[in-house]
């Protein structure tokens, strides 16, 4: 079983909901990611969603934008990411690891070599956002043959025949875009995405994550009650953008914020004898 | 050979083209396709589309023969499509009016635009006034320093013009936000891109309006020569000037098509925008083409003396035909463009777009190759008043 199939289950039978914090490979400096996702992991993160940065994030906001350009100036590239997943899994061998990125860096280094060098660095599973079904059929299959999930996004706007279509090509989880627009927007209607998730079960089995647009503890505790999975991007990076130029701080305070998320999130799930058991 | 048919149904020029976006614009693209698909075969639509290219647009725009120009240079009769006479100056009006009339048609409000030059953000802001529609147009803000004239055009027609500061602040940066803001506010808002580029149905729509344009060269260099041209050379930053000329004559095998892109500084120099001529295929802007980029994969930022050429993609179906070996992709520096700009100025009277003095200039190395029996059709795609600043401080010269 993948490790992030393994985690889902562990989760489900604890009646607890996956929290995936995003943050930016080298952002703010190289030497924080691998330090700062073992931080987010004793924080709570159940799965980690490492960003790949590029130079023309068309789907994400100013937010993350600046966060790849911060990691480029710091001229992280993609085999510099890997390096930090292995780097990470020599320490943590249970928590899985989403590489979340853009098309064309994975382009220039062949599907097969990133693939390949992905899972002997660790990672999990990838999400290329700007790769929808239609023009991934000769990507995920390779993805695949080398154990790595492939995960793809639902939007709002994606109609039932996308939906059975994505969910074929997915594994792992489907992450659900709880609104228009780009990362870190606002205005997030609870009830509508509750209506949607429904739909989209229908089509799949697989764990829902939601994300986008998630910035408080309230509204990770509203989502953990209707999804398997809590992802927040934004809020986070914005934190890690505020310290950029006291890394120490970031390594501090940014866990504490992502621990603040999952304490929201066990209270809306779980009942209160199984939160004084604790983590196991 | 079979006629050219392409895109294919998904949008692809051969390994070119297709769909590179986020989830979240499948349905809104899957919307504009079925809307198009509609209309561009529908007679009404047609009509109104030809009846604004005439009394708005001012067209056919005349083929002009150079003939001082043809004798100075000893080689091939010149003409030039003049493309500069259009409302607004350019080609890219031509593009505008038919998605404003499909936004219309779909019954859309507002339209939002990315620009290089600026030509692409007044052409929208033209029709967005003249439809009564919000415009909203974005604009790297170091393009906004480089064209100052159009920026202020633009807002005398009403539109907003948001500067775009991140990544190279330019016209890529541009086009990144116009996609985000029509992720956000799709309901209301059509996108007009201003190039044959971007995600599915775009090169293929764009490139159909702008086909006019090798439609009347067609017909018009009938009545000077008799017969078809023996080259077409069209200056290519995104492309849709050169595909607008080109598109026509892709089944005439004896006509050849030469795309000219800014090889700035020189290519060796490394500031450039010869995407074509010493990029690499990859995905960027919703469509696997040609791309300038690094070892890894992050786009580079360009450079041309005209903002118009300096984006570090191009149109999916201009990578196709490169590599069907259909149409050649060659360079021109700034310095040969800036010299081509001022023999147009003072030989015919007529001062060109930066963007197209690429083209004039390819044109002269051109046609003393092909020798004096030969026609060559230049696009002169636009007109230079907006470019006067730049070519005024090259010379040490401040208004």
């Amino acid at each position: 079983m993948s490790r992030i199939a393994s985690i889902f289950q562990q989760l489900h039978k604890r009646d607890r909901r996956a929290l995936i914090p995003y943050i930016t490979a080298g952002d703010p400096e190289p030497w924080v990611t691998v330090p700062l996702m073992h931080a987010l992991v004793t924080a709570g993160a159940d799965i980690l969603e490492l960003g790949v940065p590029f130079s023309d994030p068309m789907a994400d906001g100013p937010v993350i934008q600046r966060a790849s350009e911060r990691a480029l100036k710091n001229r992280v590239r993609l085999v510099d990411v890997l390096n930090m997943v292995r780097e990470f899994r020599a320490k943590d061998d249970k928590t899985p690891v989403v590489l979340m990125g853009y098309l064309n860096p994975i382009e220039v280094m062949g599907y097969e070599r990133f693939a390949a060098a992905a899972a002997a660095a660790g990672v999990d599973g990838a999400l290329t956002v700007d790769l929808p079904p239609e023009e991934a059929g000769a990507f995920t299959p390779v993805l695949r043959r080398h154990n790595l999930d492939a995960i793809f996004l639902i939007a709002p706007t994606s109609g039932e025949e996308r939906v059975s279509r994505i969910a074929a090509a997915a594994s792992g989880f489907i992450y659900y875009v709880s609104l228009r627009g780009v990362t870190g927007a606002a205005h997030l209607d609870v009830n509508e995405v509750e209506a949607k998730l429904k739909s989209i079960r229908r089509h799949t089995r697989l764990p829902l994550g939601v994300g986008f647009g998630i910035n408080s503890p309230e509204m990770a505790a509203a989502m953990a009650r209707i999804a398997d999975a809590v992802v927040v991007g934004s809020a986070i990076v914005r934190r890690i953008e505020e310290m950029a130029g006291t890394p120490d701080r970031v390594l501090g305070e940014v866990p504490a914020f992502v621990a603040s998320l999952r304490r929201a999130m066990d209270s809306a799930t779980v009942s209160p004898e199984q939160v004084s058991g604790g983590r196991a | 050979m079979s006629a050219y048919d392409l895109p294919d149904k998904r949008g692809h020029f051969g390994p070119y083209g297709g769909l590179f976006v986020s989830e979240t614009l499948m349905q809104p693209l899957a919307e504009l396709r079925k809307a198009y698909e509609k209309l561009r075969n529908d007679p009404k639509f047609n009509a109104e589309f030809a009846e604004d290219l005439r009394l708005y647009v001012g067209r056919p725009s005349p083929l002009y023969p150079a003939k001082r120009l043809t004798d100075m240079w000893g080689g091939a009769r010149i003409y030039l499509k003049r493309e500069d006479l259009n409302h607004t100056g350019a080609h890219k009006v031509n593009n505008t009016i038919g998605q404003a009339l499909l936004a219309r048609h779909m019954g859309k409000t507002r339209v939002i635009a990315e620009t290089g030059a600026g030509q692409h953000g007044v052409a929208t802001a033209t029709v967005a006034a003249r439809f009564g529609m919000k415009c909203v147009v974005y604009m790297g803000s170091e393009d906004i320093k480089r064209q100052a004239i159009n920026v202020y055009r633009m807002k005398l027609l009403g539109a907003e013009v948001v500067p775009v500061e991140s990544g190279s602040k330019t016209l890529k940066d541009a086009l990144n936000e116009a996609m985000r803001d029509w992720v956000t506010n799709v309901e209301d808002t059509f996108y007009i891109i201003g190039t044959v580029a971007g995600p599915h149905p775009y090169p293929a729509m764009v490139r159909d309006f702008q086909s006019v344009i090798g439609k009347e060269v067609r017909y018009q260099i009938q009545e000077f020569e008799g017969r078809l041209p023996d080259a077409l050379v069209a200056c290519v930053g995104g492309g849709s000037n050169a595909m607008g000329l080109f598109y026509p004559f892709i089944d005439d095998a004896e006509v050849a098509l030469y795309g000219v892109e800014a090889a700035g500084e020189g290519i060796e120099s490394g500031k450039h925008a010869a995407t074509l001529c010493t990029g690499k295929p990859g995905v960027l802007h919703g469509n696997r083409t040609y791309l300038l980029e690094t070892e890894d994969g992050q786009i580079i930022e360009t450079h041309s003396i005209s903002a118009g050429l300096d984006y570090p993609g191009v149109g999916p179906e201009h990578a196709w035909l490169k590599d069907a070996h259909r149409a050649r992709y060659v360079s021109i520096t700034d310095s040969e463009a800036l010299a081509a700009f001022h023999e147009l100025t003072r030989i015919e009277g007529i001062m060109p777009a930066l963007e197209s003095s690429h083209a004039i200039a390819y044109a002269k190395k051109l046609a003393p190759e092909l020798g004096k029996d030969k026609v060559i059709v230049v696009n002169l795609s636009g007109r230079g008043d907006k470019d006067i600043h730049t070519v005024a401080n090259l010379e040490g010269i401040k208004f």
